[in-house]
Parts: structure tokens; sequence; C-alpha cells
């Protein structure tokens, strides 16, 4: 592989920080649930890269847990976000302040 | 070379566009673009399993996740509107925030050990998929997994259950009580900009 590690954790950087834009500046938690995605999705390359530059199979098992977290996630993201609509009959994530405590 | 190239500009393209989409059916499309993308940059880096684990869960399962919520949601009212866009009231902040992090980023890449190291003597690159001691293969992996991972293995099971066990409890039937308190908010939110617009 004539590729430096480099490329590969640099595509994830930017990667990673498009996904924390979306969360930072978009309002529809659906859009920032997807920016979330990309975000673990960017660890993940970084992870799979790291791995086979070290030829390990740890980082492997590792992105194997964190795509089990990321569905889980995404799972009770999506729930939280169908119960807030059901109640408030919006999805801004601006307008829903009613959970700090 | 040049088909890391390629695939890193869909890469970044594909998520730019995810981003920055008004509607989230877009979004979505572009996600999967991202997600198929990412499959064939797993296989550039040998990790084979994890290319396909990544088509059949990210795109098969968690994007279907979103499209059938949006499906929900969208269904019997207006169409997602976005509302007033807030780009302009927090360009500078986010911007700023994004950027220091990055440079962070940059910083610690670039001071990083970066070559590729030959692979080990013992584990080879190359090889037909799914032999044992191939790197990434499915054999390597599972053997990994069931053995010295197994511990994280099970615990991952658990946060699948914890889920699932967390989704029934938020989407499940409304309670009740809280039926009151929702009607009176619902009469005071219906003038307001409906997030979900059904087409364009």
């Amino acid at each position: 592989m004539p590729l430096d590690l480099a490329n590969y954790v640099a595509l994830s950087a930017v990667m990673f920080f498009i996904g924390v834009a979306g969360v930072v500046i978009r309002r529809n938690p659906l859009i920032v649930l997807m920016s979330i995605e990309l975000m673990f999705n960017a660890a993940n390359l970084a992870l799979v890269a790291f791995s086979r530059a070290w030829v390990n199979n740890a980082g492997h098992i590792f992105v194997f847990l964190v795509v089990t977290v990321a569905a889980a996630e995404a799972a009770i993201g999506l729930a939280i976000v169908v119960a807030v609509f059901r109640r408030a009959k919006n999805v801004d994530l601006d307008e829903v302040a009613g959970m700090h405590g | 070379m040049i088909l890391f190239y390629v695939l890193a500009i869909l890469l970044i393209g594909s998520a730019i566009f995810t981003v920055t989409q008004k509607s989230p059916v877009y979004s979505i499309v572009g996600l999967l673009a991202n997600f198929l993308t990412l499959a064939a940059l797993y296989f550039t880096l040998d990790a084979e399993f994890l290319g396909v684990v990544q088509i059949v869960v990210y795109s098969g399962a968690i994007l279907m996740l979103f499209v059938f919520v949006i499906a929900l949601l969208s269904s019997g009212i207006g169409p997602f509107s976005e509302g007033p866009n807030r780009l302009p009231r927090v360009a500078g902040p986010a911007a700023l925030t994004t950027f220091v992090a990055f440079g962070f980023l940059a910083f610690a890449v670039l001071h990083a050990p970066l070559a590729l190291p030959p692979a080990h003597a013992s584990v080879s690159t190359v090889g037909p998929v799914g032999t044992a001691n191939v790197f990434g293969s499915v054999g390597d992996f599972g053997v990994a997994l069931f053995t010295v991972q197994l511990l994280p293995f099970e615990v991952t099971a658990f946060i699948l259950m914890v889920a699932v066990i967390g989704v029934v409890l938020l989407a499940g039937d409304a309670a009740p009580q809280r039926t009151r308190g929702a009607h009176e908010r619902r009469a005071k939110s219906a003038d307001r900009e409906p997030i979900v617009k059904a087409g364009r």
C-alpha cells in the first residue's frame, strides 16, 4: 500500500468536522442525527486506517462495537424525535427546550 | 492512489451534501452515498468484513430507520419546512469551534508517525477472502471476536438490549397522564410552522 496513513486520518478528520458543523448549524433533529452518524463513521475510518497501519485486529473489533453503539444511538435518538414530535408537533431543536431539568 | 482521491472527494462531497440539504430525504441520499463510499474505502484498507458490515448495517438498517421515521413524521401533516435559517446567527461561533478543533487534530496528525509499516511476518495482508491469518478476513475477525474480545462482544449485546428497551419506553404508546398537557401544547403550536414538508 503506497499511501500514507496521514491521508486516511486527514480524510477522517475532514469528515468528522463536516459532521460537527452539521450538528452545530442544523436545527432539524433528523439531520443532526445524520451528522452524528457522519462523525461515528469518520472515527471508524480512522480506526480502520490505524488498524491497517499496525496490522492489528483490535481496531476492527472496535469499529464493530462503534457500529453497534451507533445503531443503538440512532434508534434511541429517532425514538426521542418521534416522542417529542408527538407531544409538540414540532421538531425544531431550538424550540424543544422542555428537557432541561 | 488515484482510487483513494476519487473516493475521498466522493466521501467529502456526499458528507457536505448530507449536511447542507434542506430536506431530510435528500440528506438520506447523501448519507447513503457516504456510507457506500466508506465501505469502498474499507475495502482498500483490507477490511473486507467491515466493508460488508458497513453496507449491511448502515445502508441497510440505520438508513432504513431514518427513512421510516421521516415517513412516519411526514404522514398526515404538512411538509418538513426548515423554519428560519439560524446559520447567520451561529456561523461565527460554529466556524471558530470547528476550526480550532480541526487545528488541534491537524497538529496531532502532523506530529504522529505516519508511514505504514510493513505487515507482520505472521499475518499476511494478501490472500483469499475468509482465510484465517489474513488480515481483515472474516476468519481472522471472527477468531478475535470470539476469543480475545469476547467480553466487549457480550457488552455489545447488552447495549443493544438497553437500546431496545429504551426505544419501547420512549416511542411506545403515550402514557395517559400526559394527554392533557399535550393537547394544550398542540393547540398552542398549531399556528407554528410545521417542520415536516411533504414535498420539495
